[in-house]
């Protein structure tokens, strides 16, 4: 993937209030007016530092990629194209930003998880203990969110980076494959191989011990 | 249509997303609810996609809004000081062309001449031999019978555009047919010793 998106296509389908506030905004921004970027980023500043985060499990380096995209998405804001959603190319120059810092301040001793597994749609899980919802007020804790950053890091590149923009930037299936390049069949077949790995890793061996202090019943696992 | 596990993990995550058909989602359904493990599988991936598709699973920083509001405001600031560069060196280059020109001035310019009775000569063939003294500022014509000459110090030759650079002027005399004008030359007093030289019969100065 490279630095910078080239080219997206994405159809803009609605076109609500706030869709046709943000395409004036970039008209505005390309026009000269640099000082209201900022508007047009605020909305998705969560989102931006979610996903550099996501890749770089380190809040001062994902704020720093997350800057960094925001000042490479001005520089480059001519090269955005009216017919694709601003959120998606941001996103994705951000992804492209974690990657690259982690890829130079991080070089990877240990070979990523499924860095060699082919993508023939077959995983098969390796835990089948008794599992239950989590709530999602367990994420009030940060170590149980640096647990789940650490999990997803050690995933190979190739599904974290499907997971990324799937399941935390929420994009659609079509968005994904577009921002990647790749076929919506590939995006299925990472997006189940990254959730089922991820599912494994989080669950006994890393799960037990920060899941403890969880009010769950004995003797069930917490997955 | 009656589906097995491995066919159920394959399709468990398009099962999450809504991406299959009714029929398979019907088998799958009917499968889980006999299949403790494949239950287990699509509860803990539903887990997954819900914790990380979770906002509160990244929040943002404190302050990180107003640093990056910062950060934006720096690359403007540095657009603008790039332009302000940019005028900066136009001046110093506007100004080292004038320097360059005002240094050239004074490098090639002709010297000041000492005579009030230079003129500047017209015509003058620049490679023209011509003859001057140590003690005059006056550049002569072979043969010129004004040239001044000395018996220790024989005189210097050179071309004309040569002694004009040296700040030389033409004599008003020998070369005045580059002289727009014809100047009236003061006579050299009668008790100077150059009057006692050129007054004692020779008619051509010797060179």
């Amino acid at each position: 993937m490279g630095s910078l998106p080239q080219k997206m296509s994405i159809q803009v389908k609605s076109a609500d209030p706030a869709e046709i506030r943000e395409q004036g905004l970039i008209r505005r921004v390309q026009a000269g007016e640099k000082q209201v970027f900022y508007e047009l980023v605020k909305p998705y500043e969560r989102r931006i530092y979610s996903a550099a985060f996501a890749i770089l499990r380190n809040e001062a380096e994902a704020e720093d990629a997350a800057q960094e995209a925001v000042l490479k998405a001005l520089t480059h804001i001519q090269q955005f194209r009216a017919d694709a959603r601003f959120s998606t190319w941001l996103t994705q120059i951000t992804v492209n930003e974690a990657l690259m810092k982690r890829r130079k301040a991080h070089a990877e001793i240990m070979e990523p998880i499924g860095e060699r597994e082919e993508d023939d749609g077959t995983y098969t899980p390796r835990d089948f203990a008794d599992w239950r919802e989590i709530p999602s007020e367990v994420l009030e804790r940060k170590e149980i969110r640096q647990k789940l950053a650490d999990a997803l890091s050690a995933l190979a590149e190739k599904y974290r980076k499907v997971f990324v923009l799937r399941d935390i930037q929420h994009l659609s299936i079509e968005e994904t494959a577009e921002a990647l390049g790749i076929s919506r069949a590939s995006v299925k077949t990472r997006l189940l191989r990254a959730r089922l790995m991820l599912r494994d890793l989080l669950a006994p061996g890393l799960g037990g011990a920060f899941f403890s202090r969880l009010p769950f019943e004995k003797g069930t696992k917490p997955w | 249509m009656v589906v097995n596990c491995e066919h159920v993990w394959r399709e468990v995550s398009n099962y999450l997303d809504g991406e299959i058909d009714p029929e398979l989602r019907a088998a799958m359904e009917a499968h889980f609810k006999e299949c403790k493990h494949c239950t287990a599988v699509l509860v803990g991936t539903r887990n997954v996609v819900q914790l990380y598709g979770n906002e509160r699973m990244f929040e943002l920083p404190a302050g990180f809004s107003h640093r990056l509001q910062r950060r934006l405001a720096q690359q403007s600031s540095y657009g603008f000081q790039n332009i302000r560069a940019l005028w900066i060196m136009a001046i110093a280059a506007a100004a080292l062309v004038v320097g360059g020109v005002a240094l050239g001035n004074i490098v090639f310019r002709q010297p000041e001449t000492k005579s009030p009775l230079a003129q500047t000569p017209h015509g003058i063939p620049p490679n023209l031999i011509v003859y001057v003294s140590d003690d005059s500022r006056v550049f002569h014509a072979p043969g010129c019978k004004y040239l001044h000459k000395h018996d220790d110090e024989p005189p210097k030759q050179m071309t004309a555009s040569e002694a004009m650079k040296e700040g030389y002027v033409p004599c008003v005399r020998c070369l005045r047919q580059y002289l727009k004008a014809e100047v009236e030359c003061p006579r050299p007093s009668i008790d100077s010793p150059q009057w006692a030289r050129q007054s004692n019969g020779s008619a051509q100065p010797t060179l």
